[in-house]
């Protein structure tokens, strides 16, 4: 009892920041619905993409429209809801230049947890939307034998996919200590682990799979549990039982990410001044 | 006449050497594009193969082309919207530009255009040399050489031309943020960057066609794969100029508008 008080009362500060960032990007009703409107296209354009290829041709990959769109759908709700909560971290570097991070040194708290519940951008939501539906619409497309497991299998893979996803927000912020101006090179891994995820890892090359299919798990989030929960044959190097290894993989990505964090926040010297 | 020439040419090295400063950012941009192109290549590549080996002209060898020549311009192409001329507006320095005796849009379009060739230096060349190892068409004529230089030029110029128009909405709405990142959204999928815009069903290959988008990426590319023959090239490089004069025309009218509109915050 007393203990649960005192963690309230340790995660109140945490929860007031992200309730005032809420509030003040709710605030300005107009600029808060053009920021919706933004987002949505983004993810709209992004499912276009994909949209396009398969009318060009039916199969891709071995996989038909409506199987894309289930493999689209997990690995793009994951990242937007990720990106909703961890996006922020990729702001590291123009706190680094400001030298507006040492604020956060000030205070008694974990400079990552801090870093990460300073900000909520709530207008990724629609992004997220647009995910939901492709997995929705990818689901009901799918030939798919619903009991326990495959409900379990989604369940799982979602969590770990968004924790995925998180994890490579926090590894590219770890290195930002680092690169600084050279945040492009972080972004080919966190956005190209998007673009990668959201295609069906059948058409990768050797080198592609040992990278966005291992080194950093993108087709843990979308591509390996479809093959299971579609019962399709599974490509060479990426065996169909990878589908239930979706929490290992977000354990893997996390443990890198902390690594790297560390790693980045020992090498810091403070912003001058 | 000659002192313009050179006050611009100046402008134009300003702009070069500006971006020359950044180096781990270029190398950033090397491995991002590198990235990205690898995974094009993959998807589109099956793309080709699923559809018998041609798809609206493409075959391997030709997508090849495009994968790479659109990841070498991607660094010099404005695709994302963000100008100085809007973050200038936004907090009044553009004031003192009209003071200056030189034109605020071609000196604008002139210093990003400098940043851009830099960047294809080292973002360009190595994509360029990727592709000929990984694999990409030749054109058949040797003259597609030149007529896409001068392709992928204008289509530099024609977004920097482009993205200024959304920096200078900002002398009515003051935040551009929203139009940037529509901007953003919206260019890179008309432009072709992900995807051939050949590929794209009818009604939305005319979509396309009716922005200037096109012009700033897919042109030079159909040439220097070779795609379309000369006379086609030529029937590009003309859109493309009708477009620079388009987009070049109403931002000179929407500065000189801007300029009565102006209100500077503040004293």
């Amino acid at each position: 009892m007393a203990d649960g008080i005192a963690l309230r009362a340790r995660l109140r500060p945490y929860a007031v920041v992200l309730a005032s960032r809420a509030r003040s990007q709710t605030s300005y009703r107009a600029n808060f619905a053009l920021d919706l409107v933004s987002s949505l296209l983004s993810g709209l354009v992004e499912l276009a993409e994909v949209w396009v290829l398969f009318h060009a041709v039916t199969r891709l990959g071995g996989l038909d429209f409506g199987q894309i769109l289930l493999v689209f759908g997990m690995a793009d709700l994951a990242f937007s809801l990720a990106n909703m909560l961890f996006g922020h971290c990729d702001r590291l570097p123009t706190y680094l230049r400001a030298g507006t991070l040492d604020i956060f040194y000030l205070r008694p708290q974990p400079l990552l947890l801090q870093l990460v519940t300073s900000d909520i951008s709530l207008r990724r939501l629609s992004r997220a939307a647009v995910g939901l539906v492709a997995l929705v619409a990818g689901l009901a497309a799918g030939d798919i034998t619903w009991n326990v497991g495959t409900v379990a299998l989604l369940v799982i893979s979602l969590v770990s996919g968004i924790a995925t996803f998180a994890a490579m927000f926090v590894w590219a912020g770890g290195l930002q200590f680092f690169l600084v101006e050279g945040e492009e090179m972080t972004n080919a891994f966190v956005y190209g682990g998007r673009y990668a995820a959201t295609q069906p890892a059948s058409v990768w090359s050797r080198p592609l799979k040992v990278v966005f299919g291992y080194f950093f798990p993108m087709a843990f989030t979308g591509f390996l549990p479809a093959v299971v929960l579609l019962d399709l044959p599974a490509p060479a190097w990426l065996p169909a039982w990878l589908g239930w290894c979706g929490p290992l993989a977000a354990l893997w990505a996390w443990a890198m990410a902390l690594l790297c964090w560390r790693w980045g926040v020992r090498h810091y010297r403070g912003g001058g001044g | 006449m000659r002192t313009t020439v050179r006050v611009y040419w100046r402008l134009l090295r300003a702009g070069f050497q500006r971006q020359s400063a950044y180096r781990l950012a270029a190398l950033g941009g090397l491995v991002a594009n590198t990235t990205f192109g690898l995974l094009k290549v993959a998807v589109l590549f099956a793309t080709v193969r699923a559809a018998g080996g041609s798809l609206a002209g493409y075959d391997v060898g030709r997508m090849g082309t495009y994968v790479w020549i659109s990841q070498a311009m991607l660094g010099s192409v404005n695709l994302h919207g963000r100008t100085d001329i809007a973050e200038r507006i936004k907090d009044g320095r553009v004031a003192v530009d009209f003071l200056r005796p030189l034109d605020v849009q071609a000196a604008e379009i002139t210093t990003e255009v400098g940043r851009s060739l830099f960047a294809l230096i080292p973002r360009g060349l190595p994509m360029i040399a990727i592709g000929a190892v990984v694999g990409m068409a030749a054109p058949e004529s040797a003259a597609a050489y030149p007529l896409g230089v001068l392709s992928v030029l204008l289509g530099i110029v024609i977004s920097s031309a482009t993205a200024y128009l959304v920096g200078v909405a900002g002398f009515w709405l003051v935040e551009t943020r929203g139009l940037q990142v529509c901007y953003m959204v919206v260019s890179g999928f008309l432009a072709g960057l992900f995807v051939p815009i050949q590929l794209f069903p009818r009604w939305l290959l005319l979509v396309a066609h009716a922005s200037p988008f096109p012009s700033m990426m897919m042109y030079p590319i159909e040439i220097l794969s070779g795609r379309v023959g000369l006379a086609g090239a030529l029937a590009l490089l003309g859109a493309q100029l009708a477009w620079l004069a388009g987009v070049g025309g109403l931002g000179q009218a929407l500065t000189r508008a801007g300029r009565r509109h102006l209100e500077v915050q503040g004293g």
